[in-house]
């Protein structure tokens, strides 16, 4: 049987990613119930929303009246049972096994039995966070990426025992979404990260020992294969505890010596060098003066 | 006017027939900065700088591995280049511990000078380019193999998730499997570390071609 999602849960999402989900699933048209069990970050994400749209009737992209339908889509609660008129329910909440398992279970009580679950987990295995309901079958992997109102790609995952149905229902969303699905086993760091971690580690390394300055490392590689973005750029934006917190998601299950934070990492982080966020990382951000670590 | 001069012996490649940077040079006698391309270095404390192009071996193997005063001027270089893409517009400077200020300062002047964008490194396996994609490469060549994803997914995931103008798996099979074997193979033998091991379709075509 076809199985059609008409009305979308979001969980987490008073965060970021989760308020950037919302946003892709109402404009695509669907019924969107934002959940979380802060009243002020899904007020602020609610108003976020509201300005993004705002911006998007600014830059022509759409109608005035497109953006009231839209944000007339939206609901929001802090009220987990409102998640039971949902179809698909995409969960963005913290990256904690334990916490999703839970999250999925309680969900499990509340939702209809034909209610699809999504985790847009960029790290944790599908087939574990699964395990927290009574449902693995109708469990899938949806990683979007981060801003998701602006980035088209999802990694999408089945889990060990996702049937073909569920999985073939959530891709075939995502295009009605307008977004542009690929498809990955579950395993740690999909596709992107189980790349990227690696990468940007090694580049810490280089610094450690000595190969080159910073800012040489990120000139080069931008220079020679087009990045728009360095290594270490990139991790003094996502935050270099972020990226100890994603080392210590894969190392464990994978054991590869490339995903082991390097020393040179926790030393700083140890020391509060945590990247733009603290105002130095693998550069100093009040001016132009690059840290040489 | 440009202040070098080239010795060249067969194909360069950092700078193949018909590079600019080839038809700029002056008379070996008249220049402040030596540029060898393929030939034997020998110390020449008069010049401001001699250039050695790099292939995947060390300055050292040029210079020798112990502190001397003739080579403080000589400074290692290798132009980037994807396999048999054109080369690009970066050049690794590579210097050993007593390389002079001054010499780094010469050389990148006649290649900034050239147009080119210059960083510097020490004499370590793979330079920053090769030391930091090859075992990008070799990951993503494994994790082909051990049905991940597809390759246009594994491509088009890196090209709309990271803004990368190419994915790792075009970029090394577009670059050719046997010069990635020379690469990471040479990076295997003066690491030892396993990362950079050659992949098996790496291995596989480097079989092949000496069929």
């Amino acid at each position: 049987m076809t199985m059609t999602f008409r009305t979308i849960g979001v969980c987490g999402a008073g965060g970021t990613m989760g308020a950037g989900i919302a946003i892709v699933a109402a404009r695509a048209g669907f019924r969107t119930i934002s959940y979380d069990v802060e009243e002020r970050s899904l007020e602020r994400s609610a108003g976020q929303s509201a300005a993004f749209f705002d911006k998007s009737v600014q830059r022509g992209k759409m109608s005035a009246e497109e953006r009231d339908a839209v944000l007339g889509r939206m609901e929001r609660t802090t009220a987990i049972e409102d998640l039971a008129a949902c179809d698909l329910v995409i969960e963005a909440v913290y990256e904690d096994l334990s916490v999703k398992q839970a999250l999925l279970g309680r969900l499990d009580a509340i939702c209809p039995p034909e209610t699809v679950f999504a985790s847009n987990t960029s790290t944790l295995s599908i087939t574990e966070i699964a395990s927290g309901c009574a449902r693995p079958g109708k469990v899938v992997g949806m990683h979007f990426c981060l801003p998701a109102q602006l980035m088209k790609l999802i990694e999408m995952s089945p889990g060990l025992l996702t049937s073909p149905e569920t999985f073939q229902a959530a891709w075939e969303w995502t295009k009605a979404c307008g977004q542009i699905p690929v498809e990955t086993q579950d395993k740690p760091g999909f596709i992107l990260n189980a790349l990227l971690v690696p990468f940007n580690n090694d580049a810490i390394r280089a610094v450690e020992a000595g190969v080159a300055e910073p800012g040489d490392i990120d000139k080069a590689l931008k220079s020679a294969l087009g990045y728009k973005m360095g290594p270490l750029e990139l991790i003094d934006l996502i935050g270099l505890d972020t990226q100890i917190r994603l080392c210590e998601a894969f190392y464990p299950v994978t054991l590869d010596p490339r995903s082991a934070a390097p020393p040179l990492l926790r030393r700083m982080v140890a020391a509060g060098i945590l990247g733009r966020k603290s105002g130095r990382g693998f550069y100093a951000y009040d001016g132009a003066t690059m840290f040489g670590a | 006017m440009s202040d070098y001069a080239i010795l060249k012996t067969g194909e360069s490649r950092s700078f193949p027939g018909g590079d600019p940077f080839l038809t700029g040079a002056r008379e070996p006698k008249d220049a402040a900065v030596l540029v060898h391309l393929g030939t034997a270095v020998a110390a020449d404390p008069a010049k401001a700088a001699i250039l050695v192009e790099l292939g995947t071996e060390s300055l050292a193997f040029h210079t020798g591995e112990e502190s001397d005063e003739a080579f403080a001027n000589v400074v290692g270089f290798a132009r980037y280049r994807n396999g048999d893409d054109p080369p690009s517009k970066l050049v690794e400077l590579v210097r050993r511990p007593w390389t002079s200020e001054a010499a780094v300062a010469a050389a990148r002047g006649v290649l900034e000078g050239a147009g080119l964008e210059v960083v510097v490194c020490t004499d370590q396996p793979g330079r920053i380019i090769d030391r930091l994609v090859r075992p990008k490469y070799n990951a993503a060549l494994r994790l082909l193999d051990e049905g991940l994803a597809t390759q246009a997914d594994m491509d088009l995931t890196c090209r709309l998730g990271l803004g990368y103008p190419d994915g790792p798996v075009e970029r090394v099979l577009r670059g050719g499997l046997t010069h990635h074997y020379d690469v990471t193979q040479a990076l295997f033998e003066t690491s030892g570390a396993p990362a950079y091991a050659p992949p098996r379709q790496a291995v596989t075509a480097h079989r092949r071609s000496r069929r």
